[in-house]
Order: C-alpha cells, then structure tokens, then sequence
C-alpha cells in the first residue's frame, strides 16, 4: 500500500452531497494532479461527520483540520496553502460563535465536546467502498474473536451483560432478544435488519449505512452465529439510493474477502446477506409488518405473540434489529460487557444517536452517552436556537413521541425518563422549536403524517386518528371548544388502549403530550381565538394602522368582500366579522398600512 | 385498448402494451426467479423502467408472478413510492419530514402549487413538472429541502421557487 504524507477526508453522506461536496472532491484531486502530488496526499470520499449545518466538511489529516462551508472554488486554495505551504486557510475554519475564535480541529469544536462516538465511530472516517479502509479500523475483528474463540451462548452473554437495548424505539434488551431466537428450534432461522428509518427528521440509521456499511455486516453476521442463521435481510428504504449503492459495494467486497459467503475464515460457518427495499410505508418499521413487507405483501402489521423470534419471515425464527443497534455489536464484542456498561444510566447503558433538526444553531447528526441531558444536547453541542429566539419546545421519538418543555431540560435521557416524561426515545430525532412554532400545528402536522400512514387494518387508528386530526383542524381555524378539549383527551385514551401495532398505540402522543405540557396554548385557540406564535391563519387578523393609512382607497376598492370601510383621505377601518383573510389589502397597500396580528380584541378596535 | 395474447402463455389479457414492453417486464420479474415473495423489488424494477405502474403493467406481472392482480394492485396502493400516474418530466418533491416542516416547508409547498398551478399528485399539462411530497431525504441539515429529480435544493425560500422552476423551463 502506498504511503501518504497526507489525506484530505471529504464528507460523502447525502447532506454535505446535495451541498455539492463531489465537486470539491474533483477539484481536490485535480488540483494534486496539476502539482504533481498523487502520490503523496489521498482524497478519501467518507461518511456524514455530523456537522451537516456547517457542510460539506473537508478534514485534513495528520493535522486533523477541520474545514467548514467549503465550495468547489476553495480547493486550490486548500492544496496551496495547507498541503504545500503547510499553512492553515483560516476563512475556512469553524468560528466560535461565543468569541468569535476560529477554531482549527474539531475537538475544539462546542458540537464536538461532549459526543462519544460508538456507533459512529467510523463515520467520517474510512471510505465506505474501500473495504480495506474499514479493516485496517478493525471491521470484522469482532466477527472472527466470536467464530474462533466463543461460543453462541458466551457471544449472547456479553451482550445481554452489556446491557445493549434496541436503538429503534422500543428499548428491548439486545441479548434477550437473541437468546429467546437461538432458543427457538428450527431447521433455518433469519437475520433482518431494520433499515426503513421512516421517522420524519432523523438519519442516522442512512448516516451509518454510508458511512460504516461493514460494521453492520459484521454484526449481523455475528447475530446470525449466535441465534444459528446463515442468511440476514437487510429491509431499506428505497428512498435511500446512496446507502443502497454502498451496501451493495459493501456486501460484494466482503464476499470477495471471504468474511461473508461459506465457511467464512475457515470455521465452516455460512452467513450471506440480501437486500430488500421498502416502499415508503411508516408502519413497515413495525416489525410483523416489516415482515410482511418482505414477504412481497402490503405491510399490514399481525398481532403479537407470536414474536418474530419465534415465527417471523417465511415462518421461521426471526431476529429483528435496527441499524444502530447492529453498529455497536461489534464494538461490544471488542472491547467487552464491562466497558460499554460503564457508560450510560443504570438501565439504559451506552451511547444513542440523535439527529438535531429544526431551530437550532447546529443541525447534524450526535452521538451522546444516556444520561445527558436535554439542556447540553440543545444548548452546547446544538449552540442555542437559531436567531436568538426562545426556546419553547423539543420533540422527540418523532410522531410516536411528545413534545418536551422547558421544565424537562434537566432531565437526564434515557428510554425510561423519557417514557416517565410522556415521550419516547424513538429512533432519536429530536426536533427543538421556537416561540414562532404553534404546538397545536405541530400536534396536528404528526396526526396529518399518522392518518396518511395508518395502514387502514385496525379501526382504532384507521378511524381515531382521522377524528383527532379533524378536531385538531377544527381547533386551529378558531372553531373548537371546550368539549373538543375533552373529546382529544378521551379519543386520545382509547386509540392508545385498543390499536393493534406499536404505530397506532403511540399515534396520539403527539397530542396528549402537547395538551399536556401546552395548556395555555390549546385554550387560547378554543376561547380567546387566538394563536400566540402566529402561525394559524385563521386566528391571525388584518388591522389598518391609523397612524400609516392615508386614506387612498385602494384596498376598500380591493376588498373582494366589502369588508373594509371608510372615506378618501380618512384611515380606512377593517370589519373582522367580514374578513376572509385573503390578504389582498396587505398586498395592494402601498404604505405598508396593514399588518398581521394575533390578538382579536387589538383589531376590533 | 386490443386484445393480445402474451407470448408462451395462454392468458388473456386487456392490454395496451407492445410486445416489446412485455418481453422486458417478463426479463424483470425472470431476474426474480418469479418469485411472488420478490414482487415488490420486481414493481421498484418495473417503476425504474417505465415510470410508473398502470393497471396493464400489474396484470402482466400478477401473471408471471401467479399471483391474483388484485394482490399486484394491493400493494402498489399501499406503498406511496409506487404510482399509477405518470410523473412530469422533471418530478418536484417537497420534503414535508417534521425539520423542514418547522422551518417552513409548507410555505414552500404553497408556492409551487401557485406557480404550476397544480396540486398535489398532479401533472402540469405540457407534463413538465409534477408536485408530489416526501417525508424527510434525511438531508435536514438543508432544511427545508426540496427535490427536483435527483438534484437536491436546499434552504429554500419562497422567493426562490421561481429560480428553480426557471432552472427546467
């Protein structure tokens, strides 16, 4: 292998891509070809860094420079300076937005401090379709110690002690999980991965896929020793072309290097792994239904027991894990029980992924250690909410989960706070809101989202959410009432007591935790009609300012419903009752006159 | 609309495709061993080809598949990445996942269905563009991020909608 002095890592994830990073990477390697420096510096395309608000992200090793924002145009200035010259290019630099420092390594870096990176832990750092880069990161190091050295059950053992629970939502202890399926007899038994990340607002299981594709074929090949599987199924979504295209790669060059296919390193053990693509269906991540999709059927869910484990794909034993719990099997195995128990809270060990999205300074996807809490998430490694504005919401456990306040930010974050608090971990999308963010929208944007993805089998979902979304819509066009609040509340109840599958027994917690937390705000809509951030259309009222109306005439003539009277060089005076909020006045006013407001009782007079 | 008869096979179909177009969804599901458990990377395949998935396409695949077109059909309805309808030449998708969703997705949204004068799973007549919504491309970092074909568009405003569109016309 040839030797570089050194390599110029460029972020290759869907983020920093869409941000035109493989024109940078063109550049780079055309600027090293015009000064003649192929053979000492290696452009490597790697997976997300995290950082997507500041991408695409070019990092300079050995020196471990961090650059930010980067355009196609600065790679010249990149090989010049810091490869030729050894000289930093500090306009590319991360500021520190608290003292306005340019900061050169992303240790340093508020976004980067408190992480700890497990799952991710190649991420950012090897070249997906190079499977050698991987090794050389001791990919399939766990797989041969758990071949050559352990047994199926000393393999679970370490899992099961590791204290390793499903990263997808639910929290089910990883090892049990395997044990109960090794335990399940049968002449063939499957492996699935459950690649169908439909939560709106996280990606890290895609982040993982394209990033680090062989720490997931490492571990399912583990899993399919220890529960006695000698086939896995990786269920991704088709709406993720790059992860697909990666693990292709992937799959094919671990076959080559005889670490998937038969008797993988010589122990005679068989393990060989297919793909099978979603189609855009929520409800898929439900495992029975996941199944079924796999099946070639509609993705209707079934009801449980039986388990999977013990009758799932084709009828056979079936182990079902999602992508970031798969990416720290291997390192469990590695480095031991111990050691992954050792971080994390007393019932919830180890890292999770989040993806932070919405009105925060730092969007990207982190890795945190369970027990952080909400506040360091939001406020050090998000950098505060974009703006300057107040922070008034976080969702998370997306349209299963709730919506947490500020009272919650000192809560450290595990599976059980989190339920304790009326949300969930979920996959790990966390969404932070502003003071512009109406909650009763938002509690009706996830009904919106679980009406269309109700997969219509059970009435309690197919009919109750409907009947919540409705009430919802009612409440923001200023028509609900008091006995809608009550009527949310009870509907809520039954769907979650009565709906078949894990989709519709947490569909109306987006609600219920919203009337909870957000009282003021659904009361304000139902009896003062009135929506504090602005956002309901229906609640917001036109008003002339006196002061700035001259009296032209010309929205009393615009007015498609004669709502606005008044004379010619008389401020001109708008009947609410009237108004249908079609916005033409605002539009035709040449003195910026007329202008939007909340408050029902300022425009009536 | 002719009666044809496929080839090698008995079955009679209600059909408007060329042979030719058969012959190429009979190679695809051939690929998958015509298993029914593989029909749905069989439709992604067929999508891939054609565009999109009429009742005639389903037909010929239940066939080859054996399995009732009413199954075929039941599964093209329930995923919302298969479509019966043809897209425009240039597919708009606006991302409507919960970050883009905070950051004013549904704004977006509203302009291009003023300016194209359509809504939501439609075609615009001269069938250039067509609006459709998605539900996060994971690229929140972008947020709101909007899709045209396979070229992602992100931190898009409303005033930017008509630069987009002129981008394809």
């Amino acid at each position: 292998m040839a030797k570089f002095k050194s390599h110029i890592l460029i972020c290759g994830g869907t983020g920093c891509q869409s941000s035109n990073s493989e024109a940078i990477l063109n550049n780079l390697e055309r600027e090293l070809a015009t000064k003649g420096l192929i053979e000492d510096v290696q452009v490597i395309r790697t997976g997300c860094f995290g950082f997507c608000e500041k991408g695409p992200i070019v990092n300079v090793l050995p020196d471990n420079t961090f650059y930010v924002e980067v355009k196609p145009d600065d790679a010249q200035e990149i090989i010049d300076e810091h490869i030729i010259k050894g000289r930093r290019v500090n306009r590319l630099l991360y500021v520190n937005p608290e003292n306005e420092e340019h900061v050169p390594d992303s240790k340093h870096m508020g976004f980067y401090k408190k992480q700890l990176r497990i799952a991710l832990r190649n991420c950012g750092l090897v070249d997906p379709e190079n499977i050698e880069e991987s090794i050389a990161h001791d990919a399939y190091q766990a797989l041969g110690k758990v071949l050559t050295e352990m047994s199926q059950t000393d393999a679970i053992e370490i899992i099961k002690k590791s204290g390793l629970r499903g990263r997808g939502g639910g929290g089910f202890p990883t090892g049990l999980k395997w044990e109960i399926t090794k335990n399940s007899v049968s002449d063939k038994k499957y492996v699935v991965c459950n690649a169908d990340e439909g939560d709106p607002g996280a990606f890290m299981d895609r982040s993982i896929l394209e990033g680090d594709p062989h720490s997931i074929l490492e571990a399912m090949a583990i899993c399919g020793y220890c529960i006695g599987a000698d086939e896995g199924l990786i269920y991704i979504r088709a709406e993720y072309p790059l992860a697909i295209k990666r693990l292709k790669v992937a799959i094919k060059q671990a076959e080559e290097y005889g670490l998937l296919g038969s008797d993988i390193m010589g122990t005679g053990f068989n393990f060989k792994i297919k793909l099978r693509y979603g189609a855009g269906a929520f409800v898929c991540g439900e495992e029975t239904a996941l199944i079924h999709s796999m099946e070639g059927k509609r993705g209707e869910p079934t009801n449980k027991p039986p388990f999977p484990s013990v009758s799932g794909y084709l009828q056979k034993p079936t182990n079902v894990n999602n992508v970031e719990t798969f990416a720290n099997v291997p390192a469990i195995i590695l480095k031991g029980a111990e050691w992954f128990s050792s971080i994390g809270t007393e019932k919830s060990k180890g890292t999770k992924v989040f993806a932070l999205a919405g009105k925060i300074n730092n969007v990207g996807l982190i890795e945190v250690p369970m027990g952080i809490t909400l506040r360091e998430i939001i406020f050090e490694i998000g950098g505060g909410i974009k703006g300057g504005k107040k922070f008034k919401a976080v969702q998370t456990g997306g349209p299963s989960g709730g919506c947490l306040t500020e009272k919650h930010l000192d809560t450290p974050i595990d599976y059980d706070n989190l339920l304790q608090a009326g949300s969930m971990m979920g996959s790990g999308g966390m969404i932070v809101m502003d003071e512009d963010d109406c909650m009763v929208s938002v509690a009706k944007f996830y009904l919106d989202f679980i009406v269309e993805e109700s997969c219509g089998k059970c009435a309690p979902c197919r009919i109750g959410n409907k009947r919540l979304n409705e009430i919802l819509s009612k409440i923001c066009d200023g028509n609900g009432t008091q006995e809608d609040l009550e009527r949310l509340k009870n509907l809520s109840n039954v769907i979650k007591d009565t709906s078949l599958c894990g989709l519709g027994q947490t569909s109306p917690n987006p609600v219920l935790s919203t009337l909870a937390n957000f009282q003021e705000e659904y009361y304000e809509h139902v009896h003062d009609k009135k929506c504090r951030a602005g956002h309901c259309k229906n609640l917001l009222y036109y008003v002339i300012d006196p002061e700035a109306c001259i009296g032209c005439m010309l929205c009393v003539r615009n007015c498609p419903v004669n709502a606005i009277t008044g004379e010619r060089k008389q401020s001109h005076f708008i009947h609410q009752e009237i108004c249908i909020k079609c916005g033409a006045c605002m539009e035709k006013c040449k003195f910026d006159a007329i202008s939007l407001t909340s408050e029902y009782a300022m425009a009536e007079h | 609309m002719t009666v044809q008869t496929l080839p090698e096979n008995k079955l009679e179909v209600k059909i408007k495709l060329s042979d030719e177009k058969i012959e190429k969804i009979n190679e695809i599901c051939e690929s998958f061993d015509n298993d029914p458990g593989e029909l749905i990377n069989v439709l992604h395949e067929t999508q891939v080809t054609y565009g999109y998935l009429p009742a005639e396409v389903q037909e010929v695949i239940a066939h080859n598949l054996n399995i009732s077109v009413a199954h075929v059909y039941g599964v093209v309805t329930f995923y919302s990445f298969f479509t019966m309808v043809p897209k425009g030449e240039h597919p708009i998708s606006i991302c409507l996942g919960t970050a883009c969703y905070v950051r004013g997705a549904e704004k977006i949204l509203d302009e291009f269905k003023k300016e194209l004068n359509i809504k939501v799973g439609e075609t615009t007549a001269d069938k250039k563009f067509s609006i459709s919504c998605l539900r996060c491309v994971g690229a929140c970092g972008l947020a709101p991020v909007v899709m045209v074909g396979e070229k992602v568009y992100g931190r898009v405003s409303p005033d930017s909608v008509r630069a987009i569109l002129d981008e394809y016309k």
